[in-house]
């Protein structure tokens, strides 16, 4: 039984990272009818923004220290981090800690730059390609990314720490009336699931709730109709698809201090993901995250040594085989709208 | 001559005489230049991976350029027939023949099960569940989760396949080759032809290779003039009013499917005849990718363009990621050496290791600018000097993939 809530807030919690980025993907899908190739590397130059932050974060000056000497006499020479000689020690030093919540400041304009530039720049001219050339050119695009992040960073995985307060885990059965220690959770990714949970009511609330988005909407269902009503849609569209990378990036950054980033992080994400919004049906946004829930609990469940002690190693293949029954018996996905890429 | 109308034959004649003579062409510069170095390609393993890769998009492209339908998990049957011919070194003996006919066995009837479900839809669709089959696939080979279901070594996991002195052999006899050979013909062995600075090595291994190569290619031709090739681009170019003639396209997609997987199988066997050890990263998706980066760079739906690409792009792949900083000071040397300097680290980045972000900026160009790929630039190359070339070549490289 503890085992499987374990493993219950394991899926949720995964559930939670492929919800996101499965979000931003049919964001894109649903206003501009792109299929973009280049998501997981959105998600990746995120989780690079979090790197940058931390290193900008380190930056650091040579101070002489009077009161320190070392071996020989000398006065040491120490590196002062310069947000701890403006902020002072105790300030500065908190600062870096939470650099990974604090690399927010940078994501959200580098991703609404990045997915402005993208679209005015790029996917703008493919928009009355086929389909195939809008996958190939954005996978060139991933590529790309991918190895200029390659050329600025190196091929090693960088190690990105979450605060210091929040690393660690918690006993969450001993509230649940288990006893200690059978259900011990990472602090971080519970903090991972509720920012998640965040986003995603947030972007369901910006489309429901404001005039911007109720535009959107209806630019999504009839593209022409709401263009004749004098409505720039083009440039909406511009500002979702920035939305949408920006969605893509926060999720990326969060995921930093979980899996340290490295350049082939976007392309270890991206079938993943594009599996997810299949099965949650183009272009749906309840569909991409219900899908995002449904296929990362499954996952996890499949990994319990039970399932596996039956069929070993059927966690690493579940999602595609139930990616590939629910494309067979719901060729739509689980919420896809007729009409949608059917042609 | 042979089935084909005069314009194909020519063609053909100058793959085969390509092909036979690639050793010699492309070995353009002695041995010891450093042009010879930089830019010789006339050695074995590369030639193999040139014609081995090239009919393996051959395949592909009877596939993505007659139908349409993309696939992104092509390199799952390649692996399939790795797999397959490896376990056949094992089982019986070094010899190619059994190991290669299984593998386009094996390929076979993995792509008529993969076709029959993945076909059932098109489009997007279609390309992520081939994605889907492949990246299980991949996950099933690189943890052997067959192996482990049944106790046993199917795939080898991470280590790779491989032969080992233990295993059965059982058609090994005293005298017989511990290559793999073509009966008593090894592989690996070559006839090398010095001539003043020049080297010429002639393998039996590519030309083993380049004969199938050859024959996929012959084959490939008919099956574009075939009216089964006609039937498939007119599904391509509308599939509802095929169905709505009343029409069943379903055998004739699969048929397709089937027919591109099983030249991915013969590769993958190839591949394996020519060095014998295969491992789970062949199927990855990425090397999936690089099938569609070559076809698409040489030219869909064209006849020459997929070997023209798989051979720029293994050609590339090898030359660029050879060069380094150290050559290419020589190369700038006769510049002033702060120009020399600033060469070299603007191109540093695509050298060496960058040579993936040469390849995707290259592909994301050929994309943008040239949809019917290296094919299209020699046309339009050929009209800009005034040559009136309208070949129905022409006419079917114009490619827009049916959705």
């Amino acid at each position: 039984m503890d085992a499987l809530i374990l493993q219950l807030l394991n899926g949720m919690d995964k559930g939670a990272a492929y919800a996101l980025i499965a979000l931003g993907l049919t964001l894109i899908f649903g206003t501009l009818g792109v299929v973009n190739f280049a998501h997981g590397a959105l998600f990746m130059i995120g989780a690079f923004c979090a790197v940058t932050m931390q290193r900008i974060l380190s930056l650091s000056s040579t101070v002489i220290d009077e009161t320190q000497k070392d071996f020989l006499g000398n006065p040491l020479k120490i590196e002062v981090p310069y947000v701890q000689s403006w902020f002072g020690d105790v300030a500065g030093a908190a600062i870096q800690d939470w650099s990974v919540p604090l690399s927010i400041l940078l994501v959200i304009p580098v991703m609404l730059f990045v997915g402005w530039a993208m679209e005015r720049g790029l996917i703008k001219h493919f928009y009355k390609r086929p389909h195939a050339d809008q996958i190939l050119v954005t996978f060139g695009l991933a590529i790309v990314i991918g190895e200029i992040i390659k050329a600025f960073y190196g091929a090693n995985p960088i190690q990105t720490p979450s605060p210091a307060a929040l690393t660690g885990s918690v006993d969450l059965g001993v509230g649940l009336g288990f006893e200690a220690n059978t259900i011990i959770y990472s602090v971080w990714r519970i903090v991972y699931f509720f920012f998640a949970a965040f986003i995603i009511a947030a972007v369901f609330a910006f489309l429901q709730f404001t005039t911007f988005g109720m535009v959107v909407r209806a630019g999504m269902a009839d593209r022409e109709t709401v263009g004749m009503l004098g409505i720039d849609i083009d440039k909406r569209f511009t500002v979702m698809f920035g939305i949408a990378a920006c969605v893509a990036g926060l999720a990326g950054m969060m995921y930093a201090p979980i899996l340290s980033p490295h350049y082939n992080l976007g392309m270890d994400f991206l079938v993943l993901s594009f599996v997810v919004v299949v099965v949650g049906g183009m272009g749906s946004l309840p569909g991409a995250v219900l899908a995002g829930f449904v296929l990362g609990i499954v996952q996890s469940l499949s990994s319990m040594n039970e399932v596996k002690a039956i069929i070993p190693g059927i966690d690493q293949i579940i999602i595609y085989l139930v990616a590939i029954i629910i494309l067979l018996t719901r060729p739509r996905g689980l919420m896809g709208r007729k009409g949608v890429m059917e042609e | 001559m042979l089935g084909l109308n005069s314009r194909d034959f020519r063609l053909f004649l100058i793959v085969c005489a390509l092909c036979v003579f690639a050793p010699i062409l492309l070995n353009p510069f002695p041995v010891a230049s450093s042009l010879g170095e930089s830019f010789n390609a006339g050695y074995p393993a590369l030639m193999q991976r040139f014609v081995i890769f090239g009919l393996l998009v051959i395949g592909f492209n009877i596939l993505f350029g007659l139908t349409g339908y993309l696939s992104f998990g092509h390199a799952a049957f390649l692996g399939v027939g790795s797999f397959a011919a490896v376990w056949m070194f094992k089982l019986l003996s070094y010899n190619v023949v059994p190991a290669i006919i299984l593998s386009v066995v094996v390929a076979g009837l993995f792509s008529v099960v993969i076709g029959y479900i993945a076909l059932r839809r098109s489009g997007i669709y279609f390309s992520i569940l081939t994605l889907a089959f492949a990246q299980m696939m991949y996950s099933i080979a690189f943890s052997d989760l067959v192996g482990k279901l049944f106790g046993t070594i199917v795939t080898n996991g991470e280590t790779g396949l491989q032969v080992y002195n233990d295993d059965p052999q059982i058609l090994m006899s005293e005298g017989s080759p511990t290559v793999p050979h073509l009966f008593g013909l090894e592989m690996n062995s070559a006839f090398t032809w010095k001539v003043g600075g020049w080297e010429f090595v002639f393998q039996n291994g590519y030309y083993l290779s380049a004969i199938f190569m050859i024959l996929g290619f012959y084959l490939s031709i008919r099956i574009f003039r075939s009216p089964f090739g006609m039937m498939l681009r007119a599904i391509k170019s509308n599939q509802t009013r095929m169905s709505y003639t009343g029409l069943d396209t379903k055998p004739y997609m699969l048929a397709a499917f089937v027919i591109s997987g099983m030249y991915a199988g013969l590769a993958g066997g190839l591949l394996a005849a020519m060095d014998p050890l295969t491992g789970a990263e062949r199927m990855f998706w990425t090397a999936s990718g690089e099938i569609v980066v070559m076809a698409i760079l040489g030219g869909v739906g064209t006849l020459v363009g997929p070997v023209l690409g798989a051979g720029v792009i293994k050609y590339l792949e090898n030359i660029v990621s050879k060069i380094n900083d150290s050559i290419l000071h020589n190369w700038f040397a006769f510049m002033p050496d702060w120009l020399e300097n600033l060469m070299v680290t603007v191109i540093h980045p695509f050298i060496g290791k960058g040579w993936h972000l040469t390849l995707g900026l290259l592909f994301m160009a050929v994309v943008i600018f040239l949809p019917g790929g290296l094919m299209q630039l020699g046309e339009k190359i050929a009209t800009l000097f005034g040559r009136k070339k309208k070949s129905d070549d022409a006419k079917s490289g114009a490619t827009e993939p049916a959705e």
